[in-house]
């Protein structure tokens, strides 16, 4: 049984409440009015003592966002509102980005642990209790997430410009996306899929708690059908929430592998935090029957969906590079101009450094190598949601500063505090898994 | 020169594992293990040298990356530069990210079917060759150990009876 140390757990609140000042600060340093939006601008611009190129660049980039705005406006007014509502949208984006991030490593694991159990997979019923304690983080962060897409639609930002019926006025595409892309259905949308990944969590962890004190298999083939049906939920919710909360923020590009890249990042990084917080309760003497073979398979995961993941990112970027039709290829001139460090950057961190670490098998069992690629992995695939979401709702002005940091730390805080709390409510093994004799002698 | 070898039999992959690390622990040398199908960690337990393929396959991918480029360069942009969906660039680098998947699956087949032959050559392997498994049921159910016969019939009899040999033969055999 782990009990959750008073260390890690003043670390974690320390993380929220650091964390917590960075998000205020981010909302406090936004700019109220246009004027100081413009000093902003100005005073970074002269900073990096590119100002003449940057403001080259500025005036012949415009997004559709701005376009819809300038009808019947002076040019310039409106370039000036715009630029204001990105720079109060910075804050908003931070926060979002660093909550779905979050979010989606528990979901991620919550999607390896339904194949784990549909497949019987006799390997991993050790890390089960792990799997579950990961996956608890989906009540808060799920929650999270859909208190800032309703304080979207309440228009308490302008991350989703297709929520603002005076840009959607002025816009056919927008107007003829309408049917489906409305902040009411937008709404159920969400709540119904949050309560579908919740309600299974919580039924999978009920029966598998109960299967430890029960006398027959009865629990453990009931959360095999369950889990099994999940999936097929899981395949169609996830792909629909990748078009809602992340390609949407750029309405009017659409790329229909989206759902699968999305999911690919989620998977390889919920993989990632399992490995890291099993080596973690291992170096802390717990989980005495996870053998280096079963951080090995995990390590196999990590590697291989790794790849995974740069084959879809490499499929939708090559396909819209060439075809090279404007309305799609949009979406990576923006991000090659104004965030080509992120961008390759990314590419570097989930692709390269995955592939050289862990390409030798006996690199694979080694923990801290595991640990080492595993905070590489994450950091890239948080520049991949960064990568998603920033350019359309900040444009240039973007960086990763206090709002970006301190969300990050809040969020990290958060999940470390509730994925640890949950592993100390039950024993770490589980008692009476009819494969649990085949995963404590697992060889590879 | 003929000499004379001992063949034990088993018919689990566990079994012979244990097997394997017991005549191990006694200080025998094993000659070889014939199986029907791969056991993993049998070449760890008969203290085998790690393998060299995977550098091979390594040095293959590299040759066949190579290839590809040099190739898709000669062709695309050197020998006859066509204009392709508006990229009249003519440059290799520009177009590169078109001849990625030609890279990745020109790396791929150099890389395999070098490889595989590699493989075959280094085990002595090509047509018509006679097998070399000196009984057929290796080939379906059993697995056997081959330990060659240095004045300690008895001795070995004995320790391989003890972990599990379903049966015990001694024969000659002709070296290489």
């Amino acid at each position: 049984m782990y009990t959750f140390s008073n260390r890690l757990k003043i670390a974690s609140i320390v993380l929220m409440i650091v964390g917590a000042l960075g998000i205020i600060g981010g909302f406090v340093m936004a700019p109220g009015t246009i004027a100081e939006a413009k000093e902003m601008v100005a005073s970074h611009d002269s900073g990096h003592g590119d100002a003449h190129g940057a403001e080259a660049e500025h005036s012949t980039q415009e997004n559709d966002h701005a376009v819809a705005d300038t009808h019947g406006e002076e040019h310039d007014s409106s370039h000036d509102q715009h630029l204001l509502d990105q720079l109060k949208n910075r804050p908003w984006a931070a926060l979002y980005v660093a909550a779905f991030f979050f979010m989606m490593i528990s979901l991620g694991v919550l999607a390896f642990y339904a194949i784990q159990r549909a497949a019987q997979a006799g390997w991993s019923p050790l890390l089960f209790r792990v799997m579950e304690g990961i996956t608890s983080y989906l009540v808060p962060g799920g929650i999270i997430v859909f208190v800032i897409l309703l304080l979207s639609v309440l228009h308490m930002n302008h991350l989703f410009i297709w929520m603002d019926e005076t840009v959607v006025a002025h816009d056919a595409l927008l107007q003829g996306k309408s049917g489906y892309l409305n902040p009411t259905f937008f709404l159920i949308r969400a709540a119904i899929f949050l309560a579908g990944w919740i309600g299974y969590r919580e039924y999978s962890r009920k029966l598998s708690l109960a299967q430890d004190e029960s006398d027959d298999n009865s629990n453990f083939k009931l959360n095999f059908r369950i889990s099994a049906g999940f999936l097929v939920f899981y395949l169609i919710s996830e792909s629909i929430m990748s078009w809602d909360w992340i390609m949407s923020v750029e309405p009017h590009w659409f790329s229909t592998l989206f759902g699968w890249y999305i999911f690919a990042s989620m998977f390889v990084s919920g993989i990632t935090v399992i490995a890291m917080v099993t080596i973690y309760l291992k170096s802390k003497g717990l989980l005495q029957d996870v053998n280096d073979s079963h951080i090995h398979d995990l390590a196999k995961f990590m590697f291989g969906i790794s790849i995974f993941w740069t084959y879809l990112w490499f499929s939708q970027f090559m396909l819209i590079w060439y075809s090279n039709i404007p309305e799609e290829v949009t979406y990576y001139i923006t991000r090659i101009a104004d965030y080509r460090l992120p961008f390759f950057g990314m590419v570097a961190m989930n692709f390269l450094f995955p592939v050289l670490l862990l390409m030798n098998s006996d690199y694979k069992r080694v923990n801290w190598f595991v640990i080492l690629t595993g905070i590489v992995i994450l950091a890239g695939h948080y520049m991949d949601i960064f990568n998603a979401i920033m350019p359309s709702t900040v444009g240039k002005n973007w960086y990763i500063g206090i709002p970006e940091i301190g969300s990050v730390l809040f969020f990290a805080g958060l999940f470390i505090f509730w994925v640890f709390r949950a592993l100390a409510t039950a024993p770490l093994q589980p008692k009476r898994n009819p494969f649990i004799e085949e995963s404590r002698h697992f060889h590879y | 020169m003929a000499s004379k070898v001992i063949h034990a039999f088993y018919d689990d992959d566990d079994i012979l594992m244990l097997a394997v690390k017991k005549v191990k622990a006694a200080k025998h040398h094993i000659d070889e293990v014939y199986c029907p199908f791969p056991v993993h960690g049998l070449d760890k337990a008969m203290g085998l040298a790690p393998t060299r393929l995977a550098i091979t396959a390594f040095l293959y991918g590299c040759v066949g990356l190579t290839v590809a480029v040099l190739m898709m360069n000669y062709i695309m942009i050197e020998d006859w530069p066509q204009d392709i969906g508006g990229k009249p660039s003519f440059s290799y680098l520009e177009n590169m990210p078109a001849f990625v998947p030609i890279m990745f699956e020109l790396t791929v087949f150099f890389a395999a079917h070098l490889m595989v032959i590699t493989f075959y050559l280094r085990s002595r392997l090509w047509p018509f060759k006679e097998a070399e498994n000196p009984d057929v049921r290796t080939t379906d159910d059993h697995f056997l150990m081959e330990i060659e016969i240095h004045d300690n019939e008895q001795e070995l009899r004995d320790l391989l009876m003890d972990t599990g040999a379903v049966e015990i033969n001694i024969s000659e055999k002709n070296s290489h």
